[in-house]
């Protein structure tokens, strides 16, 4: 076997490579894209049957157990085979050339980490056709429910979700373990840790959050699937188990699950405001520890998820406190991005409109993030829509705009093309607009108390379903211009220069699309990055 | 040195090394949150040894706790040996030290024939059944790795380079080693 480390032929990228067990970064990189969108485009299907079913209160076109396999799936497959392995993907493709690398640190390991994805996705919808109907416990599968399993079949869809959960996650260690090794041990020369971009700082950090966090939810998903299929009493209190302990180990990842989302799109706004403001970070440093102190505070809130799952006041009060301690941190990363572009040179290309949308957006998602955090609060709205809308601001209007960002931001340097920006802006515009059409509504619902993961309701809250539907609808037109711009742009786009945004980073100083080994010589650092007006990062 | 494969450079040996403490590191918190849960159960469950057991026999494993912790050191003597080029001390040691890991597994499952109840039985027998059967498999596959490293001393072998096989199944299996020490205490010494 030839080692990945020794064969280094400058062989011409096909799609047909695309399809190929390759060790290149950048390959994998496109393989983790282009897949995860797959599941995106899926996922939110789901998304909009379950909105079309939410259009009147009455049931009316899908019976209750597959809607919730709707919700579960829509939920599972957004965060597990979207939003952190899509993101594993720009990192992917973005860590090493940013730092100076010829390559990820094991990548072997690389490819097989991307290869465990497809069939862990296809498992996952393909449960839909078993006898049983896909899980329907929702995306934290809580035993008792989770347990239940009422087709009485050993292979149920319960079943293929937790072994798809863990398929997902022997890759995500995977992952973890190469990132982690490619930043600490493979940065060029001259790279110190205060010259790295904070894109790298936020991956960092996120991956340590994950390898140290994702473990407990591997431990809870084992007594799971044993409970589930040999009967094992940890999670069934008739046994003497306790349910609650699933919880426990499931938010202390699935918590934390939510930054290791997040902090790589806090750092692609960080990579993104400076290139489009022509100035500086703002506290650069500031904005790189914030990072690690973010990873740290968010292992010790889990339990804000569970404030009326029977958890004592002490426990609530403490994890209120650090709930709220978050957003110290958090609130730095916004303060420094705000002094970025104050005053600066702004250009409003696509990148940045995502970038700035995704802020704004970041903001409200964070106010009702503290909202729910508040104990008394939290109470009041606990499983009612306005922990869905407070999400969906998460993950949709910050996380996926942000990766959309990332995309059109880095879309000239990996494809050599450039994109169609007049299509860009009305991709933009449309997801603004129907993204806030869609998720807003829900916190009036939620506030109002609609409860989540019904498929009937109240006729009450009629109107304002209506509205988060319709805007659900947009959402999926949405993404019908970005495809089109991706596709099109990709096969007939005009040339883009190596550094079409005057941006500062090192994946700027190589060519685009960037050759075999990412640089004709390894890079000697000598100044800051972001250096608008200062040292170049590059003598 | 005794790697049969191209030598690697000592920056990728360096890395391979750092990674696989980065993954144990991980792995570790599995191990935690298991630890974790049998704690917890343990405050639960006023009684939760199954009925019929009313402590557990300590002698037998301690043995076998003794074995595990042994070649660890009889790891650290081959390492030894290595770094002072006597590769037949090296093997022999490392043999000692397979020899070890595999009577220790034996040992497991005498136990387990032996313990009186099954992973069927209640809480403590589910516990006792998925602790100690998750520690096996990595007990196995620290077996595999081992015999693996051996198996290529034997191909024709550049003396001169750095390799990371004999230094990471080392560090696997001492790993493996130091969980089963908390385990054992807290199964077998605290919890019943």
């Amino acid at each position: 076997m030839t080692s990945p480390e020794s064969v280094r032929i400058a062989q011409r990228t096909t799609w047909q490579t695309y399809l190929s067990f390759n060790t290149d970064h950048k390959v994998i990189g496109i393989q983790y894209l282009v897949t995860t969108f797959g599941f995106f485009l899926i996922a939110g299907l789901l998304a909009m049957l379950i909105r079309a079913e939410l259009l009147t209160p009455e049931l009316n076109i899908v019976p209750r157990p597959l809607y919730n396999s709707l919700f579960t799936l829509h939920g599972s497959l957004m965060i597990f085979l979207w939003v952190i392995p899509g993101l594993a993907g720009l990192a992917n493709y973005f860590v090493p050339l940013m730092i100076g690398a010829r390559d990820m640190a094991f990548p072997r390991l690389n490819a097989i980490a991307f290869w465990l994805l497809p069939p862990a996705g296809l498992l996952l919808i393909f449960s839909f056709f078993l006898p049983s109907g896909a899980a329907q416990a929702g995306w934290w599968s809580y035993p008792p429910v989770s347990l239940q399993n009422a087709s009485g079949q050993l292979l149920n869809g319960e079943l293929i979700w937790i072994l798809s959960l863990m398929i997902i996650g022997v890759s995500s260690i995977m992952g973890g373990v190469n990132f982690v090794t490619t930043i600490v041990k493979m940065r060029a020369p001259g790279m110190g840790w205060f010259r790295m971009p904070i894109f790298v700082w936020t991956v960092l950090s996120a991956q340590l959050l994950q390898l140290f966090s994702l473990p407990a939810l591997t431990a809870g998903l084992i007594l799971l699937f044993l409970d589930l299929s040999i009967g094992t009493p940890f999670f069934q209190a008739s046994g003497g188990g306790n349910p609650i302990l699933y919880q426990h180990l499931f938010w202390f990842y699935s918590h934390p699950a939510v930054y290791v989302m997040v902090l790589p799109v806090f750092g692609i706004f960080s990579e993104i405001l400076p290139a489009f403001s022509r100035k500086p970070l703002f506290g650069y440093k500031a904005v790189a520890l914030s990072s690690f102190a973010i990873s740290i505070v968010s292992m010790m809130v889990w339990v804000h998820h569970m404030f009326a799952s029977a958890t004592p006041s002490w426990m609530r009060l403490l994890f209120m406190f650090t709930t709220v301690l978050v957003a110290v941190p958090t609130g730095i990363k916004v303060f420094s991005w705000t002094a970025t572009i104050w005053r600066g040179k702004l250009h409003l290309e696509t990148p940045m409109l995502f970038a700035l949308g995704g802020i704004v957006m970041f903001l409200i998602a964070g106010i009702t993030g503290v909202m729910l955090g508040i104990v008394p609060v939290d109470i009041h709205v606990n499983n009612t829509y306005f922990v869905v809308g407070h999400f969906h601001y998460v993950v949709y209007n910050t996380i996926t705009m942000g990766m959309f960002a990332a995309i059109y931001y880095w879309f000239p340097k990996v494809t050599g093309k450039m994109y169609v920006e007049s299509w860009g802006k009305a991709h933009f515009l449309l997801t603004l607009v129907a993204a806030n059409l869609a998720f807003f509504p829900m916190f009036a619902l939620g506030l109002n108390g609609m409860v989540r993961r019904i498929s009937s309701y109240d006729p009450q809250f009629a109107a304002a379903n209506v509205v988060a539907s319709l805007g659900s609808f947009l959402l999926g037109v949405s993404i019908l211009p970005f495809l089109g711009n991706m596709i099109g742009s990709l096969l007939m786009g005009g040339p883009a220069s190596a550094n079409p945004w005057h941006a500062t980073g090192l994946e700027w100083q190589t060519s685009s699309p960037p050759p075999s080994e990412n640089f004709e010589a390894i890079p000697q650092i000598t100044g800051p990055p972001y250096g608008y007006g200062r040292k170049a990062l590059v003598s | 040195m005794v790697m049969a494969e191209k030598p690697l450079s000592p920056d990728v040996r360096d890395r391979s090394l750092f990674g696989l403490m980065v993954f144990l590191l991980s792995d570790s918190v599995v191990f935690l949150s298991l630890f974790v849960i049998l704690i917890a159960f343990r405050f639960q469950n006023q009684v939760w040894l199954p009925s019929g057991i009313v402590r557990l026999e300590v002698r037998d494993p301690a043995i076998n706790t003794f074995v595990l912790v042994a070649s660890s050191g009889a790891i650290m003597l081959a390492e030894n040996s290595l770094k002072r080029n006597h590769p037949w001390r090296f093997r022999f040691f490392w043999v000692l030290a397979i020899t070890m890991g595999a009577a220790f597994l034996v040992g497991q499952y005498l136990e387990w024939m032996r313990v009186g109840f099954n992973i069927h039985s209640g809480l403590f027998g589910a516990t006792f059944f998925l602790l100690t059967g998750f520690h096996g498999l990595h007990v196995f596959t620290g077996l595999l790795l081992l015999i693996t490293v051996l198996a290529r001393s034997f191909l024709v072998a550049d003396y001169s380079g750095v390799s990371f096989g004999v230094s990471g199944a080392g560090l696997f299996w001492h790993f493996v080693d130091g969980i089963w020490i908390v385990l054992f205490t807290l199964l077998y010494l605290w919890s019943p």
